[in-house]
């Protein structure tokens, strides 16, 4: 099964660090090293931890139409992105469905830097193609990308580059780190202050291992960035949303650009409009809400949420331990009218009753750099 | 002196006569991860050979414990609701799950003794 799977340019030093490897979107990628899960989460809480993300799609699209053209895809106000400047998207479907989640940066003006889920980025892509006929679109595939994430990530990756102390919270800029060339942006999926990197595939190793030199920083695997997003209330593409659901649904309606929305300057023009601004207008059946749980019980994706009738009223779509709370977190759906924090709700787990309480999301507080 | 067996399905059991303590061994936290979370039978519960009797919960999966034969609940594992990460730390020891009786001695013998247990999961 391993031949067939990917691997990233750090699969040698994730082997090394004790790793284990598990198949995730075609790649072999370490769900763990030694330390585990609740100790790697913590790390990143508390000082720095390095992420191999190199799975994910890089995408530079770029021409003349491209930001008119990316307008149609995405439900954000391009115009406004400055150079440098960042922003999270949906890409909508026909259906006012959720193709993919994104962060796109904007390089030039008519210059943009896209990066998508690593399950989704052939489809992406195609789509793009399809639908962008006059930009070229370019796969970054001998970049490889890394997460810096943690409280201290600033100072750290500070004292390699002293220009990035300036950069806030979703803004990005070119810089040599180690040596390297690497276009680094102060952002991430932790909920913490930290920076996504990319660095040429050939280098990445040479550079992590020269990180990894300093004490506080650690490698951190696919487990604890799954625990870590959680707690900081972030959505997981094919889990928490997917073609089925649409931005309102999901709890994404922040992430549509205020003009594109019902009233605004440049309202809808993007694919699915007609179904999004609808769900705005006049409410949707379903929401994602987040929760808690009474006790450290995981309440896990799949199960079935219920009210003291014992209706099905909702279902679990991402859930479990939250190392940063010591307790049982989640996000799903529950049908309009359930969706208000501390309503009450029950979980049915191996049969037994678990109260969970719907609540505000993030868990923990973000703690993003915004100067 | 104890006698401890071990499943293919990574238990341990160590038996002084017809008393038999259950825990998962060391192999078994390993490929778990952090444990959170261990649901434990009532005292005085009668459990049926095969039957899943515990679940343990770490921070990626959920497992389950099956006893292979048949027996009778004397005392579980308190100290696991607090602190379930005692079946990490110390999985042969602290980390205990619960105490049966066994409903018939001799049970046991079927089970791997440490050596064929060491060769299952290689070395």
């Amino acid at each position: 099964m391993n031949n067939e799977l990917r691997k990233t340019p750090l699969y040698d030093l994730h082997t090394e660090l004790g790793g284990k490897l598990v198949p995730f979107a075609g790649y072999a990628m370490p769900v763990q090293y030694q330390s585990g899960i609740v100790h790697e989460h913590l790390h990143t809480r508390e000082a720095v931890g390095v992420f191999d993300v190199s799975h994910m799609g890089q995408l530079v699209v770029r021409g003349s139409g491209a930001a008119a053209g990316l307008e149609e895809l995405l439900p954000i106000d391009i115009d406004a992105l400055e150079i440098n400047q960042q922003c999270y998207a949906v890409m909508t479907t026909e259906d006012g469905g959720i193709l993919d989640d994104l962060i796109i940066t904007r390089w030039a003006e008519d210059e943009f830097f896209l990066v998508v889920n690593a399950a989704t980025a052939a489809a992406d892509i195609a789509h793009l193609q399809k639908r962008l006929r006059g930009s070229d679109i370019r796969v970054l595939g001998q970049q490889a990308l890394l997460a810096v994430q943690g409280p201290m990530a600033g100072e750290i990756l500070g004292e390699l580059s002293p220009a990035i102390r300036a950069l806030t919270f979703m803004h990005g800029m070119r810089t040599e780190l180690l040596g390297e060339e690497c276009y680094i942006t102060r952002s991430g999926y932790t909920g913490e202050d930290g920076f996504e990197i990319s660095i040429p595939a050939q280098v990445v190793d040479t550079f992590t291992r020269k990180l990894l030199e300093d004490g506080r920083i650690q490698m951190i695997g696919l487990g604890a960035r799954d625990t870590l997003r959680l707690e900081a209330g972030l959505c997981l593409y094919g889990a928490d949303m997917d073609r089925t659901t649409s931005p309102v649904e999901a709890g994404l309606l922040w992430s549509i650009g205020k003009c594109r929305r019902p009233g605004g300057t440049k309202v809808g023009g993007f694919l699915g409009a007609d179904i999004v601004l609808a769900h705005i207008v006049e409410g949707v059946s379903r929401r994602r809400v987040g929760f808690t749980v009474q006790g450290r019980i995981p309440v896990r994706t799949g199960t079935d949420l219920v009210d003291e009738a014992g209706n099905v009223v909702g279902r679990v779509t991402s859930g479990g331990y939250g190392p940063t709370l010591g307790a049982g977190i989640g996000m799903g759906y529950v049908d309009r009218g359930y969706e208000k924090a501390g309503t009450e709700l029950q979980a049915l787990v191996r049969g037994k009753i678990i109260p969970i309480t719907v609540a505000k999301t993030p868990f923990v507080p973000q703690r993003y750099y915004r100067g | 002196m104890k006698n401890v067996r071990f499943s293919d399905s990574h238990e341990w059991f160590a038996a002084e006569g017809d008393v038999v303590t259950v825990g998962i061994t060391d192999y078994a936290q390993s490929q778990l991860g952090d444990v959170v979370y261990v649901e434990l039978p009532e005292e005085g519960a009668e459990l049926t050979a095969g039957d899943e009797v515990a679940v343990i919960e770490s921070v990626k999966a959920a497992g389950d414990i099956s006893i292979p034969f048949d027996a009778t609940v004397l005392a579980v594992n308190d100290a696991l609701e607090g602190d379930p990460e005692l079946v990490n730390r110390d999985p042969m020891g602290e980390g205990w799950f619960m105490r049966v009786r066994l409903a018939k001695e001799g049970d046991l013998e079927t089970l791997l003794n440490a050596g064929a247990y060491a060769d299952l999961v290689g070395g």
